[in-house]
């Protein structure tokens, strides 16, 4: 039998029979799309108010018995790792991904549809599994986000019997869920792309999300052999991580491991995590850009070889975590040299940015707000990391409040920005309806400037050396009065943010049901998503024939063409304009 | 529109800011001005960026902002620009990461004439060791750690037994003089912070790591963990003073050798009965305690923290806070022990006391006293008894008033509130979660049920 490319083959669609296949085990990408999200927002609403409590503590320290030392690292351990893991990585990854992917590159579905369908509900069963460590007895670890042993599995840090097992054990399944989805999403973009979608012609957003799926099979399996190797530690006494050592009094049953072993294992899967966030981020951020200021991306074969780059670089750049953690010191030129290095094709993506807006016809609509908080959000953060990139600055500024505003800044809110601006701009093709745009607006600004506000006075925390991970400060000599009172500020703020996220999830509620009707493409935008026979999309996307492609993804304001914007799939003769050259950049379909 | 004057107010701001804000650096007050420097530099540049990229941004969004009748410009590439605005970029980089680099070549590289010393962190505790005349650190493992070793030093290594032990929380250095820190933990991550100083490093049990600095200020100042090791992170505190050659001396002449801890005399029980009749006429013969009297019970304490508390009285640490009655009362008497062998005789013979349970005279939420001292037991233990290694009293058994009293004072810093009581201290710190008396009894009431 000749071969056929997968993009051409007839696919069998395992059409929905009851409510039950239709909406639940259900096997349609869209349908699992959203599933990961909703759960990714349900364990982001616990994430929230876990930070609040470590704020209202930080504010009015020992106000409020409820929250105790155990209470407050356990707070920001699970924060943390919710934040990262279940939900930025499950939303951008298991949530635009699986949305986005067949959508964007001509497919009826991903590659492996039941694979798909598994990779939710094993990544709820980790998130049920994380959730289930706060009702047992000791509750979850307090042993902050990244685990390090000895301390995780000792006595004297919150959760270091059932806690800290069911964090590891919850893990291993994320990983496996994720690996099942991750597989999905690079064979998808690899093989399922439609007729003339060549890999030069896909949008950013699946170019992000392909690259960051591409680090995260290569990093995840770091964290899954050190989460195995410390689970090994605490239930069977091996050593891999353990050092002889003294545990409340007496001599562990440890010997000759390596707690830094543990540390390279963590960050070598860590620092990359950063950039399976970002690189989602960045992809998804310059199409909204690029649609809502009707203007082709700026420089997008740079922007594609940024991504790859980045994601390439940020395999060798781990160590910057671990500067003054006791590994040889002299690691430290190599890895500073590496993550200066990583701000370049990182600057140059903020510049196309930028450059995109320049002589475009800007639509101020909610997502394009949301991306414009992004670009100065992400360029704050990103400016910031050069402090903590550089070896010698950090060894001052490391575990002081800067780097919890610089992270929360590059990879809490510039992300978070993103999902924002994304969720507005494809929310019309999820539900067929608009998200109220005053609702929209209120929701923007509050969230950006009250961000803002709660970041910017923690760099100067930072620079003054107060230590994070404090639960309260008590009289010291160089902590002055009114580092207290911002803090009350700071949380005031944080409350405020917090709450703002009520009115958004009441507008994706009132919105599906009374939102005004979008059609097909609200935004006039070119990428294939918006070609869709029917909205929202049907089960296997298409309709009868699959779209054919003829251009690159930024065909806006083409001179001699009727409309400021010209879909993916419309042949030239029918633009009464010729596509521009570029638009066959990279090649033609093979 | 709106947003591009946001951005533009909030770049104004952000400079706005960094002028009146109060917080910045601390006055420095050691060698590493080279990383302020590299700090200021990257400083300037960044914001440099930062302040162009966004008035570029909102310039962008006032200029092209939509209308009908115009079409944005069909651009997708512009080489030139893009290659001259990567090579401005890896210029701006490499500014900032050559002096970096300089600093940290000076940072890893251990000056010849710069003096050892040794700190030691454990959860929640700083201890310092340094060199005897030798100037050589002994041999130490974690497996020779005990309650009469804590510094887990090797008996048979000569090279130790001249190390002078420092087993509390302050250190004392020479002001111009290079030193290094040899830095070890004997449980878990931790990390040698001072502000002032600048530099930091993690301190990894299995190995040890190293810092250096030239103390150039002198003061004292506060030393930090900034590596989170566990439920009491936030009150591993320390001190160094920083003060001249010969006062560094003469306190490094005060501290006892390896060899002096090893030879303390251990208390005569015999003695000891003489000297405990003082005592006696309030604690009771038995050491049982007189409410009435305000004596705690003191049957059953630990040897090393009696003695601790008794050297606090007589050094003044405790028993001098002018709202301290009782605390006043007992100072002249423990002033009466008059060297350390009195103590160690009248400690001695209260270890053979009977030690029976302490009558229960606080009422309250057991529940709730469980859920509060679920955060005690880390320093306590679970049922209350004490762990040495930390530091940490027992509480189960002992006088429940004297508890609650105790735990007021620390919450109001009469206790633990001099600048010397490092520990007491902690557990101010620590008692600082008991926001009111009903918090107090109801965990006083739980530890009652251990």
């Amino acid at each position: 039998m000749a071969y056929v490319a997968i993009a051409d083959r007839q696919q069998e669609l395992h059409d929905p029979q009851s409510f039950l296949t239709k909406y639940v085990w259900s096997q349609d990408h869209k349908v699992i799309a959203i599933q990961y999200a909703l759960t990714a927002f349900a364990v982001g609403i616990v994430a929230v108010i876990l930070s609040n409590m470590m704020r209202l503590q930080l504010a009015w320290p020992n106000e409020f018995a409820f929250i105790d030392p155990q209470t407050y690292y356990q707070s920001i351990t699970m924060h943390g790792m919710i934040m990262v893991i279940y939900l930025l990585t499950a939303l951008f990854l298991g949530g635009f991904g699986n949305y986005l992917i067949p959508l964007m590159c001509g497919a009826r579905d991903m590659v492996f549809p039941f694979m798909n369908m598994l990779s939710y509900w094993v990544y709820l069963l980790s998130v049920v599994i994380l959730m289930s460590s706060f009702l047992v007895p000791g509750g979850p670890t307090g042993a902050g986000w990244t685990l390090y042993p000895p301390q995780a599995l000792l006595e004297g840090t919150p959760g270091s019997n059932w806690g800290i097992i069911l964090m590891l054990v919850s893990l291993v399944f994320f990983i496996v869920a994720f690996t099942m989805g991750g597989l999905n999403y690079v064979t998808t973009v690899l093989q399922a792309r439609c007729r003339g979608m060549t890999l030069m012609r896909l949008p950013l957003s699946v170019w992000g999300i392909f690259m960051a799926t591409v680090i995260g099979l290569l990093v995840f399996p770091a964290l899954l052999v050190s989460g195995i190797m410390m689970t090994f530690d605490k239930l069977f006494a091996t050593s891999f991580f353990m050092p002889a050592l003294i545990s409340m009094g007496e001599s562990a049953d440890y010997s000759g491991g390596s707690p830094i072993l543990f540390q390279h294992l963590f960050w070598f899967f860590g620092h990359p995590e950063v950039y399976i966030v970002a690189l989602p981020a960045f992809g998804v951020v310059s199409d909204i850009i690029s649609t809502h200021s009707r203007k082709n991306i700026f420089g997008y074969r740079m922007m594609v070889w940024a991504i790859v780059l980045i994601g390439g670089l940020s395999l060798i750049v781990w160590a910057h975590h671990m500067y003054v953690s006791g590994m040889n010191p002299y690691f430290g030129f190599f890895f500073a040299t590496t993550t200066l290095l990583i701000a370049v094709p990182t600057a140059i993506k903020v510049y196309n940015w930028v450059l995109t807006l320049w002589r475009g016809n800007i639509r101020l609509n909610v997502p394009m707000l949301f991306a414009i908080g992004f670009i100065f959000t992400f360029t704050h953060g990103g400016l910031t990391g050069l402090f903590l990139g550089n070896v010698a600055t950090d060894a001052t500024l490391t575990d002081t409040y800067f780097v919890v505003a610089h992270f929360h800044m590059v990879m809490g809110v510039a992300p978070l920005l993103v999902v924002m601006a994304s969720i507005y701009h494809w929310y019309p093709k999820v539900t067929g309806r608009m998200l109220n745009e005053k609702l929209g607006k209120l929701h923007f600004w509050v969230t950006f400037l009250g961000t803002y506000s709660i970041y910017l006075p923690m760099h100067y925390l930072g620079f003054l050396g107060i230590p994070r991970r404090y639960y309260a400060y008590g009289e010291t000599d160089f902590i002055p009065n009114s580092a207290v009172d911002v803090n009350i500020s700071i949380t005031i703020a944080t409350l405020i943010v917090s709450t703002i996220q009520l009115v958004f999830l009441f507008n994706l509620a009132y919105s599906y049901f009374r939102g005004k009707k979008a059609g097909p493409n609200p935004w006039e935008a070119t990428t294939l998503e918006w070609q869709t026979p029917d909205t929202p999309p049907q089960h296997g996307n298409w309709g009868p024939e699959l779209p054919t492609v003829y251009r690159w993804a930024f065909d806006y304001s083409v001179p001699g063409a009727v409309n400021d914007y010209i879909p993916q799939n419309q042949p030239s003769d029918e633009t009464t304009g010729d596509a521009h050259e570029t638009s066959d950049t990279g090649g033609g379909h093979q | 529109m709106l947003i591009a004057i946001v951005l533009i107010l909030l770049v104004i701001g952000s400079v706005i800011f960094h002028f009146v804000s109060p917080w910045w650096f601390t006055p420095i007050a050691s060698n590493w001005g080279s990383i302020d420097t590299t700090i200021n530099i990257t400083f300037w540049v960044t914001g440099t960026v930062f302040i162009l990229v966004n008035l570029f941004l909102a310039l962008c969004i006032i200029r092209f902002r939509y209308s009908k009748d115009r079409r944005a410009d069909y651009n997708p590439e512009n080489k030139k620009l893009e290659l001259w605005l990567t090579l401005i970029t890896a210029a701006g980089v490499a500014a900032l990461l050559a002096p970096g680099l300089i600093v940290w070549a000076d940072f890893v590289e251990v000056p010849e004439d710069s003096a050892n010393f040794e700190v030691v962190g454990s959860q929640w505790q700083w201890r310092f060791r340094f060199p005897g005349e030798d100037g050589i650190l002994g041999l130490t493992d974690a497996k020779y750690i005990s309650i009469d070793n804590p510094f887990g030093m090797h008996g048979d290594d000569p090279n130790g037994q001249d190390d002078i032990l420092i087993r509390n929380n302050t250190v004392h250095l020479p002001i111009g003089e290079p030193v290094n820190a040899l830095l070890r933990s004997t449980d878990v991550l931790h990390n040698f912070a001072v502000p002032q100083f600048r530099a930091k490093m993690d301190i990894v049990p299995g190995l040890v790591s190293y810092m250096w600095f030239e103390p150039t200020r002198k003061g004292t100042f506060e030393i930090l963990c900034e590596e989170l090791c566990g439920v009491a992170h936030y009150s591993m505190r320390g001190k160094v003073t920083i003060e001249e050659r010969s006062d560094f001396d003469a306190w490094l002449a005060s501290q006892p050798t390896y060899a002096d801890t090893l030879t303390m005399p251990a208390g005569d029980v015999a003695t000891g009965l003489n000297q405990y009749a003082a005592c006696a006429a309030c604690h009771g013969t038995n050491g049982e305690g007189n409410q009435q009297l305000n004596a705690p019970k003191l049957a059953g304490m630990e040897t090393w923290y009696l003695t601790q508390q008794l050297n606090h009285y007589k050094a003044g640490i405790r028993g001098t806070h002018e709202d301290d009655i009782l605390g006043q009362q007992m100072r002249p008497l423990a002033m009466t022990l008059f060297d350390d062998a009195s103590v160690a005789n009248v400690v001695a013979y209260i270890q053979t006391l009977p030690d029976n349970p302490a009558p229960t005279t606080i009422q309250g939420d057991i529940r709730r006293g469980a859920q509060i001292y679920t955060t005690c037991a880390s320093c306590h233990g679970k049922n209350g008894q004490g762990i040495w290694s930390i530091n940490a009293p027992r509480q189960a058994g002992m006088s429940d008033w004297y508890l609650a009293n105790q735990l007021r004072n620390f919450k109001s810093r009469i206790r633990g509130g001099h600048p010397d009581d490092g520990f007491g201290w902690q557990m101010s710190l620590m008692a600082d979660i008991l926001n009111n008396d009903k918090a107090i009894n109801d965990v006083v009431a739980y530890i009652n049920t251990l």
